[in-house]
């Protein structure tokens, strides 16, 4: 292992991680946002949007971000609509997240007793009301831990950017490599770099789901 | 060239070729379930040992399975391993390594989770009606643990046939890489590209999800 | 007398195609205590359930001070805040702390300054036994403390009808009387109740009114008095004669005095 080698390129990596991520995060905001949208068409059973929302999720979660990728990035420009390889990274990531998010916030509605609804409504709340302070914070935690696994695997999938124009941790290390031609040192900074990105969200992910459990204030139910 | 683009797929036997790009990937990812379903249950008996070191390697195999994107061991495997070992491995065996790793150790804690989350006295009440213990397996508890397993590795299946598609990066000749070439003796027809990776895109959807609808059928029927 | 708070005409409902309310009226006066009765499944949770629109009716008419409520949809929740509704499965909201469950209707829904719903609050929990409760969750509670602040949460959004349904059915049996004290307690203070109800002493103790209902129609209706001991209808009999059997098995000291004919 050539550590000068590795001391030389750290801020190479640096900045691929600082693409990875930023590209990653907005990724992760939309998909909550898509997510949760997804969610409540489904669930005040909106007609119309509410099966678009079932289609959509289906297409996003049974098709490659890297198809989904090459059909945004190489096949719309040629019908008129040019995207950048930073839209095309966001505009993807977030069609596959969404479709996950929403499936994670499905279930933590599903796991609320229609019951807690029907005693909202019985204390005169409206349903908006209804969802904001009886459904929504217990359905979130329920959700949380899918959650949390549907962000570490989109920033997993970031590594895919790579076959855009964008020089995110990929394209960093795939440079170097066919450059220099230190391909163990190339590699090592690689995982290491990921490894150094993924290990707080995961950490976080624990800490979260502990509080969680040990506010307990649900029913214990198997998970 | 006039007209829509869709037709060159159907120009001599480009569309023969797509779905013959499509059966590499496939084949890749029939191979690794296989495998996965193999190792993962040695895998699931090692993470149920009561040896600490046992446990200890499966928890380092997973975290690492769990944190890597796919693509990076992908890229560890085929060009590192030359480098490291001297194995100069082509894609597809790489892929298959690669995709093995990751799928034996997921498909073990799936079947780990499964045999941890029956009930003990639905062993204790089984023994209790006299039977002998490879009866209390063979009639109680696997049947059981079956039902919990079986939509979740199917789950995991369409998750590994779509990561197969990043076997394009490590130059096999896949979907899309079929999918380019096409696009490339068609350059006249501009927007023969949109209609390729849109197909691609279908075809990916079109394999994967009835497996999604079978797993959530079996889901809810066993619930 | 006074005019009706509660004015219910020929309302239906079926479910599948099979009539569960199948034309049942009724009408329940300020400071009136009815109790539903019936086997299970002839219709009494869904009579409440219709009144205050959970369920929706196929046709007839529920009026709420002379005003139509039934078929509503957008301002639901107005009419709701002025019927409360207490559950068999509690139903207190786990993620909030007991005086966070009784703060959210008045606070939220009515919009008062929550310092003046506290004290109110406090009050009613005072009332119950279980003013030291307030700042825990409910999973920490037995179920009688979990029904008894579910009480507590209804009767503070000062419902003019307060709806019961079969609230101890989910009780273990010595919790039962501490809630339907507490009951017995609002019904001495005036409140307006219509009670769906299995516990057939507690129904011959609150009742002014019973109604009998059967196969989604009101077969019989009587005081209390004359419904448990010379009821009119025949098949009235012969519901209270099976919790008579059911008791005998329970043991000596609950027969008699349910026992209509012997």
């Amino acid at each position: 292992m050539d550590w000068s080698f590795i001391g030389a390129h750290v801020p190479d990596y640096l900045e691929g991680a600082w693409v990875t991520l930023r590209f990653g995060l907005y990724g992760v905001l939309c998909s909550l946002a898509v997510g949760v949208l997804c969610c409540l068409v489904r669930y005040f059973r909106i007609p119309v949007l509410r099966q678009v929302a079932a289609g959509y999720v289906e297409l996003a979660r049974n098709t490659p971000l890297l198809v989904q990728l090459f059909f945004l990035y190489a096949g719309l420009p040629r019908v008129g609509i040019r995207l950048s390889a930073e839209a095309c990274a966001v505009i993807g990531l977030t069609f596959l997240g969404g479709g996950y998010m929403a499936e994670a916030f499905r279930s933590g509605l599903d796991a609320v007793d229609r019951s807690q609804a029907e005693a909202g409504a019985c204390i005169g709340l409206t349903p908006a009301q209804n969802i904001r302070y009886v459904i929504f914070p217990q359905a979130l935690a329920t959700a949380v831990p899918a959650v949390f696994a549907n962000v570490i695997f989109l920033i997993k999938e970031t590594s895919v950017f790579s076959v855009l124009a964008m020089m995110d941790l990929m394209n960093v290390a795939d440079t170097l490599r066919t450059g220099g031609g230190r391909t163990v040192e190339v590699l090592f900074m690689l995982a290491a770099a990921y490894l150094l990105i993924l290990l707080p969200v995961s950490v976080a992910a624990t800490l979260v789901e502990r509080r969680l459990r040990y506010a307990g204030f649900g029913d214990s139910r198997p998970v | 060239m006039q007209g829509l683009g869709i037709h060159v797929l159907f120009e001599g036997i480009n569309f023969q070729r797509l779905l013959g790009g499509l059966w590499v990937t496939l084949r890749l990812a029939l191979i690794t379930i296989g495998l996965s379903c193999v190792f993962g249950l040695l895998f699931a008996l090692l993470m149920l040992s009561r040896k600490p070191a046992a446990k200890v390697f499966c928890r380092v195999w997973l975290e690492i399975v769990r944190f890597m994107p796919q693509l990076v061991l992908l890229y560890i495997v085929y060009f590192g391993f030359a480098r490291i070992f001297g194995w100069d491995l082509d894609g597809e065996t790489s892929a298959v390594l690669v995709f093995t790793f990751w799928g034996a150790a997921e498909m073990g804690d799936l079947i780990r989770g499964a045999l941890t989350s029956i009930p003990r006295h639905q062993a204790e009440s089984a023994a209790a009606l006299g039977l002998r213990k490879s009866q209390v397996y063979r009639y109680v508890l696997i049947p059981q643990t079956l039902r919990r397993l079986t939509p979740q590795a199917i789950n995991l299946s369409t998750r590994i046939i779509k990561t197969t598609a990043l076997v394009k990066m490590i130059n096999v000749a896949e979907v899309l890489k079929v999918g380019q070439q096409i696009i490339g003796q068609f350059y006249r027809q501009p927007d023969a590209a949109f209609w390729v990776y849109f197909v691609i895109f279908l075809l990916y959807f079109l394999v994967c999800w009835p497996f999604s609808v079978l797993s959530g059928y079996l889901e809810k029927r066993w619930a | 007398m006074s005019e009706p708070i509660l004015r219910v005409q020929d309302i239906r409902k079926s479910f599948d195609g099979s009539g569960v309310l199948r034309g049942v009226s009724l009408e329940i006066r300020e400071g009136e205590v009815v109790v539903i009765v019936g086997p299970s499944g002839c219709g009494k949770s869904t009579l409440l359930r219709c009144i205050n629109g959970l369920e929706t009716i196929d046709s007839g008419e529920i009026r709420l001070h002379n005003e139509v409520i039934s078929g509503r949809k957008k301002d639901l929740h107005l009419v709701r805040q002025k019927i409360g509704m207490v559950f068999q499965s509690y139903d207190l909201f786990p993620h909030m702390k007991v005086m966070d469950n009784l703060l959210l209707g008045p606070v939220r829904a009515l919009g008062r300054p929550r310092e003046e719903v506290e004290k109110e609050a406090l009050q009613m929990l005072d009332r119950v036994g279980l003013r030291e409760k307030a700042d825990v969750y409910p999973r920490t509670l037995s179920g009688g403390q979990k029904q008894r602040v579910a009480l507590v949460r209804a009767m503070l959004m000062n419902p003019e009808l307060l709806l019961l349904d079969e609230i101890t059915a989910a009780l273990d049996p010595e919790m039962v009387s501490e809630v339907l004290n507490v009951v017995i307690d609002l019904a001495r203070g005036g409140m307006t109740m219509a009670i769906v109800t299995h516990e057939m002493r507690f129904a011959e103790a609150v009742a002014d009114r019973i109604l009998f209902l059967e196969d989604g129609v009101i077969l019989e209706e009587s005081d209390p008095e004359t419904f448990f001991h010379s009821p009119k209808t025949e098949r009235a009999a012969r519901f209270l004669q099976s919790f008579t059997y059911a008791s005998r098995r329970d043991g000596a000291e609950k027969q008699s005095k349910n026992n209509p004919q012997g």
